[in-house]
């Protein structure tokens, strides 16, 4: 495979996992824009681990997913007390914050970034990324994804049918930062160079788009609008200078037309039920 | 030297001030975080420029940037706000950021992606009091935005226009009952939010006497930040929060370095809204968040 | 005559609750003993809803005690109180938009044991959830409904359906708000039933209704409410004709 078809699927594979931090803290109601700062916590530990402490990057990655999730548990706790927009507003403040720390934190590198990474392959990558999307899916069968839903829906109602909205929506944000950070661990060893910059607010609205545009109430949701995202500018590289716009009207059309999303359950029920039927 | 600070403080903060207000006509009243505010602070920017360099006076370009921000700001809210009025305000916030990629897009299109610069004799007049050095541009970045500042004030407060607006803020249901076309007022906010912003921008790139496609986003974000320190949909929070954060970013550029203003803002920011959710000058909400 | 001994499932002691400068109730005593009918009744505004609200957790109290079958649940959490026995239905009835008849059943389960079980796919972790959920689903006829999203039924359902998630987790004590507000008699006449018949079986209920006639052929006895206060408590009979009920009632029909 050529590098530059494997650049695409590795972007892909990493979004996919960022898109899914996004999705399963969205799937309690609680709408992060600031999970690019829980992918910069993921890259700048699993790199140090490798390179300093001379770890084997699965235990790395393994060790900056579980620092995250406490980092993200923490976050969690405040953000009960903030709804809608003004959540939203608080987690881009978070994403900003981590981002201009490791601006000033020189043992990493500050402004000048850090490298010494060990490049890892593209098969690697996707391990990860088709392990955590499984157990995703397999999480949405399950009794806890009902109560997480039932919190979305309404979370008054959710308490007071017995559901324990505390622990539901803190830990959805320690889960949503643990698959953060394994995005940023591989990001880290797939470009073997990171840098502050690569972790604003560009690359936390990515992961939103890429849940919104791909399907917001389902997982596989995340992987269609990773690819969406990664693979559109390609294609439309037909309007050249105005591939930006481009990509930007499609965005609105689609959040006039169809402001669930591309999949959605019942769309992919029709789509099981067609290849069984065959 | 510290009252140098305290000046340019005041000129950043009174940039925050204008895109804080921009902001918070359109949270307040609607709901809705407009993230396309920053490019339209920088279209702003791009036309006050285009005509200045045109040999036109400052008051026409502050004119000619206010009408391109009021302008597009309605097409924003026809195309981006109004139809998602019922959707959960995730779905229109992203909508007005794919108008801001589309904006950011069609600037660098028509005007290249390399800084605009003007030349600088135009603004250059300095002022000497004692120590210290204030340039004409800052005080006219000052004095415009203490004069629009007032007058969305006397606005809301004074004119019957500004009294719809309130109530539609307060009530939307109730407004409607009362008469009043919400539809006309979302787009008055939208227009009088996107002329503010123009103003801003007009202003800044005046100010700095350079522009890039790019000012708008970082400049958007913190004055998001400025918003909910003051108090959303309060006028006089801006006021205050803006020279606030403007003077806090300057000084922790000249003692701390530059790196870590970012980190002092947002952190004041997260700081408000564990500590006093509604702003420093909001009232008592404790429906917080429940309108969106 | 309330059952006010050992024999109670529910016990409030002076409970108060005081809104900024509003006292919503005052120095509230009731009782619900096992296995009885009990409804709260009075004017609107008498602070009947507030009541469910600080017995379930809602809110919290400022003053006295509630003991739910002998613990003290004043300052539990609601998740807590309802797992404890408890389960309510709603005036505005808040069903889940996004989730079907069938998962609303599921949800509001929680069986004891292992809470891992919880993360693994329901088909493989819980078949007595889905055995409960599908006598519920039958019990309430809702079998053509079992895959219909909340948000699209009609009215009556969705008040059926309310009811159903809250007998689906088993409960010991059901608390029922207005439950046949906007009923026609027959509607009303066949909840009526249902109700004697879950009592039968074994269920406490604690209601608060406007609808007289509902309430005088039901309940075991009632407690009346006026303005934050308790004005009276007995059996129906008594209550019907008791002097400070009927000034209650039309005092403020004549301050109308």
């Amino acid at each position: 495979m050529s590098t530059y078809y494997a650049g695409l699927l590795a972007d892909i594979g990493i979004l996919t996992l960022g898109a899914l931090s996004v999705y399963v803290i969205l799937a309690t109601n609680q709408l992060s824009l600031g999970n690019a700062g829980f992918m910069a916590i993921g890259s700048y530990l699993s790199s140090f681990s490798t390179v300093e402490l001379h770890w084997p990057l699965t235990g790395a990655v393994v060790a900056a997913a579980l620092s995250a999730s406490v980092i993200g548990i923490v976050v969690g706790f405040p953000a009960l007390r903030l709804k809608g927009i003004y959540l939203a507003i608080a987690t881009l403040g978070f994403g900003e914050m981590v981002r201009s720390f490791f601006l000033v934190f020189s043992p990493m590198g500050g402004s000048g970034g850090y490298h010494g990474m060990q490049h890892v392959a593209l098969g690697y990558i996707w391990i990860w990324t088709a392990g955590i999307l499984l157990v995703i899916l397999l999480l949405e069968r399950s009794h806890l994804w009902l109560q997480m839903r039932a919190v979305h829906d309404d979370e008054t109602a959710a308490g007071l049918v017995g559901l324990n909205t505390t622990l539901i929506k803190v830990g959805a944000f320690g889960l949503g930062a643990a698959i953060a950070a394994v995005a940023g661990a591989l990001f880290a060893h797939h470009h073997v160079y990171i840098e502050p910059g690569n972790f604003g607010f560009e690359r936390s609205i990515d992961f939103v788009l890429a849940v919104i545009l791909g399907g917001s109430t389902v997982g596989v949701g995340a992987l269609a609008g990773a690819g969406l995202l990664v693979l559109l500018p390609e294609w439309l590289r037909v309007v050249a200078d105005w591939r930006l716009a481009a990509f930007g009207a499609l965005l609105i059309i689609v959040l006039l037309t169809r402001r669930q999303g591309i999949l959605d359950r019942p769309l992919l029920a029709r789509l099981s039920f067609r290849s069984a039927a065959t | 030297m510290l009252a140098q600070q305290i000046v340019n403080g005041l000129t950043l903060g009174a940039v925050y001030t204008l895109i804080a207000l921009s902001f918070s006509l359109v949270m307040g009243i609607l709901s809705i975080l407009n993230l396309a505010i920053g490019e339209l602070f920088m279209l702003g920017g791009y036309i006050g420029f285009s005509v200045i360099a045109a040999n036109f006076p400052l008051p026409v370009a502050l004119l000619a940037g206010m009408a391109a921000g009021a302008l597009t700001a309605i097409i924003i809210g026809k195309i981006a706000c109004e139809p998602l009025r019922d959707a959960p305000p995730i779905t229109p916030l992203l909508s007005t950021l794919g108008f801001s990629i589309i904006l950011q897009n069609v600037v660098t299109n028509v005007w290249g992606s390399d800084p605009l610069q003007l030349p600088s004799e135009l603004f250059d007049d300095r002022l000497t009091l004692d120590s210290l050095n204030v340039g004409v541009m800052q005080l006219a970045v000052i004095g415009v935005t203490i004069i629009l500042v007032g007058a969305l004030a006397w606005l809301i407060q004074s004119t019957s226009a500004g009294r719809a607006l309130r109530a539609v803020a307060e009530n939307r249901e109730v407004a409607r009952l009362l008469g009043v076309s919400v539809g006309r007022m979302m787009m008055r906010a939208f227009a009088i939010s996107g002329a503010l912003a123009g103003a801003a921008g007009v202003l800044i790139s005046l100010h700095y006497a350079a522009i890039t496609p790019y000012v708008g986003v970082d400049t958007g974000l913190k004055a998001i930040a400025v918003m909910v320190i003051g108090g959303t949909a309060n006028v006089w929070g801006a006021l205050l929060a803006g020279p606030l954060i403007g003077i806090a970013e300057v000084l922790t550029v000249a003692y701390g370095g530059s790196q870590m203003r970012d980190f002092v803002v947002y952190g004041l920011m997260i700081l408000i809204l564990l500590l006093r959710p509604q702003g420093l000058l909001g009232g008592a909400r404790s429906d917080l968040g429940q309108r969106v | 005559m309330s059952a006010a001994g050992p024999d109670a499932l529910l016990r409030l002691e002076a409970v108060g609750k005081r809104f900024g400068g509003v006292r919503a109730l005052s120095d509230i005593s009731m009782s619900v003993g096992k296995n009885r009918i009990v409804g709260v009744i009075g004017p609107n505004g008498a602070g009947k809803t507030t009541l469910f609200n600080l017995i379930t957790g809602a809110y919290r109290s400022d003053s006295g005690a509630i003991v739910f079958d002998g613990r003290q649940i004043t300052d539990w959490p609601p998740h807590r109180i309802i797992r404890a026995g408890l389960a309510r239905t709603f005036q505005n009835i808040r069903l889940f938009a996004g989730m079907t008849v069938w998962e609303h059943l599921l949800v509001t389960q929680h069986p004891k044991g292992n809470a891992l079980r919880g993360l693994l796919p329901l088909r493989w972790s819980n078949p007595a959830v889905t055995v409960r959920a599908e006598q519920v689903l039958k019990f309430f006829g809702l079998e053509k409904y079992r895959d219909v999203l909340a948000r699209t039924l009609p009215y009556g359902i969705q008040r059926k359906v309310d009811m159903a998630r809250a007998l689906a987790s088993g409960p010991r004590l059901l608390l029922l708000d207005e439950p046949v507000a906007g009923m026609n008699h027959d509607e009303a006449d066949e909840l009526r039933r249902l109700l004697l018949h879950l009592n039968e079986e074994g269920l406490t209920i604690l209601l608060i209704e406007h609808d007289m006639a509902f309430v005088m052929n039901l309940c075991h006895e009632l407690y009346v409410l006026d303005f934050g206060v308790r004005i009276a408590a007995g059996e129906p009979a008594a209550i019907r004709s008791d002097p400070v009920v009927l000034d209650a009632y039309l005092g403020s029909e004549a301050a109308c």
